[in-house]
């Protein structure tokens, strides 16, 4: 099949999962409210047909893999390719991307003047390929390519618009995002229908005394979960950083009204609000990252981006190249996305660049959006709240969509964070898995463990990413979405079967909860990263290994920052730990509140069979997370996919002014085993301690409690951070507001008054006026007129015979007055 | 017998005039103040045939004349359905009875 019409395609079938929740959110806000039960449907059909068309999407990219002479289809479309493009007529039409990025390996740009030596370079370049199989690695799927799709504006060269960029990551973050979200569409019908009647909420008090109750809002719930999906698939699929940062705040909307869904809560409604409000933090650095990069690049594009930055994808490898520090003017030479020549500037004929400060400034800017969608360490605090929504949603947004867009974006836009930004990175990273992981061990609430146990793993993946494991990261964003949005599900199932969040109201719930507790069982050894070696693995294992032996790696490159390997070995302790206590408290044990106990019960299957096939997904003992026979772990399709997909690989001579070494795959390869042996002894001494102290009770709880209770009451209240922020911020923030409002009353509000009570006084005056001089006048003239004619009214009395005389006597008074003057 | 000029015309005509009036201004009879105002009717009549015998007014004189006998005719016609009425409601045609609109 020719690529191009390949690409085509499978920008079509990703369009298409990416609209049809679009589809389903918008008949759902049009006829939603009479859809009733069939909400549900509409939105699992939208979901669950954009899972299927990510599907087709994935086994078209697979197609196109390059592969060695074992696979002979590949060599019948090196072939056709290479017929296609020497017919210059045949070429697709301009399309700038095309031009850049699609397989020159085959190609020939037909408009090139000196076509003799390139051609000659490409085909000596395509038999060396040929010939160097052996040792090339396989390439799964075809360079990462651009598709433009609609073009908002455009001034002078540069140009506003939506566009595609696909690539391993892309198609991978597409599956991902759809099956998990269709699994947690499908639970959602069973967690959510007691909205389907007339709900009662208890925890709205009315002031009567009763609880709320309220119409059920049903088919909003699908309505918001399409529009969230949509946003986030469209986060993935964007083109340009700018269509990022629109699906972003579209993300961010839409997990504020599902976190706020039960708004009559205050805790809820304040919890929205301080989701949305501490992503305004980060997205105000984002939007300076975005400026940054628009003045610097005049583009959005990806592709444009990494090009000028690093110079045209290498087609055979499709990794990007090195980013190119330049002394003399202490930054980047911006290169020629076509040919990697320098860019000159047509009037000065000096080459453009790009100062090295403002590069870091714009990383450390994009990096503080994914910070506070990702929850890192200084703006974490709205996702433990966030679990004021119902359970399905912090399913959503700990897994699929809101928290994943933060580790994605650093993910993908990682051709452009310098190696300080990336330290940065590694640093929050390590910092926030630390915190939350700590947090977590004292939490009660069910749902809360799992929240810090999120954040905890968002820092794994930050750090992996900041260390140069740009596979790990992301593989571990994969394999956590499964397991995290498993074990919020069974959590959800825990709390719908008791009506309680507190784990020590809990306990002994195995036997009534049987599905739920296997599968939540497998849900922690896959988030602990427990395996038996060789023979069974579960997902957290993999991608957790996996980071550790980047960490070590790194660590062993550069000894001052070998606490980033200690931070997540010793955090690999606490999650097997606190999981495990979770595990315990809930599940083991005997019942502590006997009410509780009596009326649990198992979910029904709506509920229960997302939760068996997410718990099959975790376990991750089959091909599609990695080979077990492989010693090595990167050795499944998918972290497989997602290695030839990696945007450029870290040489020694990087860019930078802080000398760090990122460590080469073979040094990460070197360390793999130690990493892992260590990493699970980790894990297994979390677990067993957790043992100890929840599980058969040798060690007491309460005795450490109360031995360490300074150390208790700081990780209980989460390391004071929101009393820190209430100090640092809030506090601040009402005293300026209090003084400004005093500034109103005393000078504003004086001024006002005082102008008003003159207005009053003039208006006074000029009533006085009018009602004295002008009205008076007035009534003058009607009173005079009055008078006379009452006066006069005496003549007329109503005597014909009177009548006439007053005639003949006037008439001789005129006819005497007339000779009276005539004769004068 | 020496032709009778204006003057004695003129005079008759005074007379009737003022015999007109002082019975307009005297009578309580309302058909009685007609009488008063054909009298003043004709005293204007005689003058206007007066002045066109001897005055400068010519036919115009006969023509009013005969146009005030019309005028007088409809008049009478109007005043007397009036006094009717004001005997319908009076149940007299006292005119000093019919004093309602007085000032």
């Amino acid at each position: 099949m020719d690529l191009v019409n390949l690409q085509t395609d499978i920008v079509f079938w990703l369009v298409l999962a990416w609209l049809l929740p679009l589809a389903a959110f918008i008949l759902e806000l049009l006829i939603g409210s009479r859809f009733g039960k069939y909400a549900a449907v509409c939105a699992i059909g939208g979901i669950g047909g954009s899972f299927l068309c990510s599907l087709i999407a994935c086994f078209l990219w697979l197609q196109t893999s390059v592969t060695s002479e074992s696979h002979p289809e590949s060599m019948a479309t090196h072939s056709i390719t290479e017929g296609i493009a020497s017919t210059p007529g045949q070429m697709p039409a301009a399309n700038h991307a095309d031009d850049v990025y699609q397989f020159a390996t085959f190609e020939e740009h037909p408009s090139e003047n000196d076509v003799s030596s390139h051609h000659e370079e490409h085909d000596s370049a395509g038999h060396d390929s040929g010939s160097e199989h052996h040792e090339a690695p396989e390439l799964l799927g075809m360079a990462g390519f651009e598709r433009p799709l609609y073009n908002f504006a455009t001034f002078g060269e540069s140009s506003l618009g939506l566009s595609v960029y696909v690539d391993g990551l892309t198609i991978a973050m597409f599956v991902m995002v759809s099956f998990i979200a269709t699994l947690i569409h499908v639970y959602a019908v069973g967690y959510m229908h007691d909205e389907l009647h007339e709900f009662t909420d208890p925890e709205v008090v009315l002031s009567d005394g009763n609880p709320l109750t309220r119409p059920g809002r049903f088919p909003r719930f699908f309505t918001y979960f399409s529009l969230f999906t949509f946003s986030m698939l469209g986060l993935v699929i964007a083109g340009n950083i700018f269509q990022v940062f629109i699906f972003w705040e579209l993300v961010g909307l839409c997990s504020y009204l599902l976190i706020g869904f039960y708004f009559e809560r205050k805790t809820a409604s304040t919890a929205a609000n301080k989701a949305f409000i501490v992503n305004r933090v980060g997205d105000f650095g984002f939007l300076i990252g975005l400026m940054i990069l628009w003045t610097s690049f005049s583009s959005f594009e990806f592709t444009e981006i990494f090009g000028q930055l690093r110079g045209p994808l290498d087609t055979e490898t499709h990794r990007w190249g090195e980013m190119h520090y330049d002394q003399e003017v202490h930054g980047l030479i911006l290169q020629n996305t076509e040919t990697g020549a320098a860019q000159m500037d047509p009037e000065t004929q000096n080459p453009r660049t790009v100062s090295y400060y403002l590069l870091v400034a714009a990383g450390l800017g994009i990096f503080c959006g994914c910070v506070g969608k990702s929850a890192q360490f200084p703006l974490h605090t709205w996702l433990p709240d966030a679990m004021e929504g119902p359970t399905p949603v912090s399913g959503l947004v700990h897994s699929a969509t809101m928290v994943a867009a933060g580790v994605y974006l650093v993910g993908r836009f990682y051709p452009v964070f310098t190696p300080e930004v990336l330290l940065v990175i590694a640093y929050i990273g390590g910092i926030t898995l630390m915190m939350a992981a700590t947090i977590a061990i004292v939490a009660t609430d069910i749902k809360r463990v799992l929240a810090y146990s999120t954040i905890s793993q968002l820092g794994y993946m930050m750090l992996a990413l900041g260390i140069g494991g740009w596979v790990a990261g992301l593989f571990h964003l994969l394999t956590h979405a499964f397991f995290k949005a498993l074990l919020f599900l069974c959590s959800g199932s825990v709390i719908h079967a008791t009506h309680t969040n507190e784990m020590p109201q809990m306990g002994g719930l195995r036997k009534k909860m049987p599905a739920t507790f296997w599968t939540m069982f497998a849900g922690v050894i896959a988030i602990s990263g427990l395996a038996i070696p060789g023979v069974l693995g579960f997902a957290g294992f993999y991608s957790k290994d996996e980071i550790l032996a980047n960490a070590l790696a790194f660590g062993k490159a550069n000894p001052q920052h070998m606490i980033l390997f200690w931070l997540p070995m010793i955090g690999a302790a606490i999650t097997s730990f606190y999981m495990f206590r979770l595990l315990f408290m809930t599940f083991f044990g005997k019942p502590r509140d006997q009410h509780v106990y009596d009326h649990a019960h198992e979910s029904p299957p709506a509920m229960w069979v997302p939760l068996a096939i997410l718990a099959f997904f975790s376990t991750g003992a089959f091909i599609c997370w990695v080979n077990p026979a492989a010693s090595a772990g990167l050795d499944g399709k998918v972290p497989q996919i997602l290695h030839d997909a990696l945007p450029f690989v870290h040489s020694n001579t990087t860019v930078g002014l802080s000398g760090i070494q990122f460590a080469s795959s073979d040094a990460v390869h070197a360390v793999h085993a130690q990493a892992g042996t260590l990493a699970l002894i980790m894990a297994v001494g979390g677990a067993v301690f957790a043992y100890l102290f929840y599980g058969v009770g040798i060690l007491n709880p309460s005795d450490v409690q109360r031995q360490f209770s300074p150390i208790h009451r700081f990780l209980q209240n989460s390391w004071y951070f929101d009393e820190l922020y209430d100090w640092l911020f809030v506090h601040p923030t009402h005293r300026v507001a209090r003084w400004f409002s005093g500034l109103d009353r005393k000078g504003i509000d004086w001024l006002i008054d005082h102008s008003a009570s003159v207005t009053v006084m003039v208006s006074r005056l000029n009533g006085a006026f009018d009602y004295k001089i002008v009205d008076g006048t007035v009534n003058l003239v009607a009173k005079l007129v009055y008078r006379l004619a009452d006066w006069l009214r005496v003549i007329q009395t109503g005597q014909l015979r009177q009548y006439v005389l007053f005639i003949v006597v006037s008439t001789i008074g005129l006819f005497m007055a007339i000779i009276f003057i005539a004769n004068k | 017998m020496t032709p009778i000029g204006l003057s004695p015309y003129l005079t008759v005509g005074a007379v009737l005039f003022v015999a007109g009036v002082v019975c307009m201004a005297t009578k309580r009879n309302a058909v009685g103040i007609l009488m008063g105002v054909e009298l003043v009717l004709n005293a204007a009549n005689l003058n206007f045939v007066a002045f066109n015998r001897f005055g400068k007014l010519g036919l115009d004189g006969q023509m009013f004349a005969l146009f005030v006998i019309v005028l007088a005719a409809a008049e009478a016609a109007v005043a007397l359905a009036i006094v009717l009425n004001f005997y319908n409601n009076h149940y007299t045609i006292d005119v000093d009875h019919g004093e309602q609109l007085h000032g």
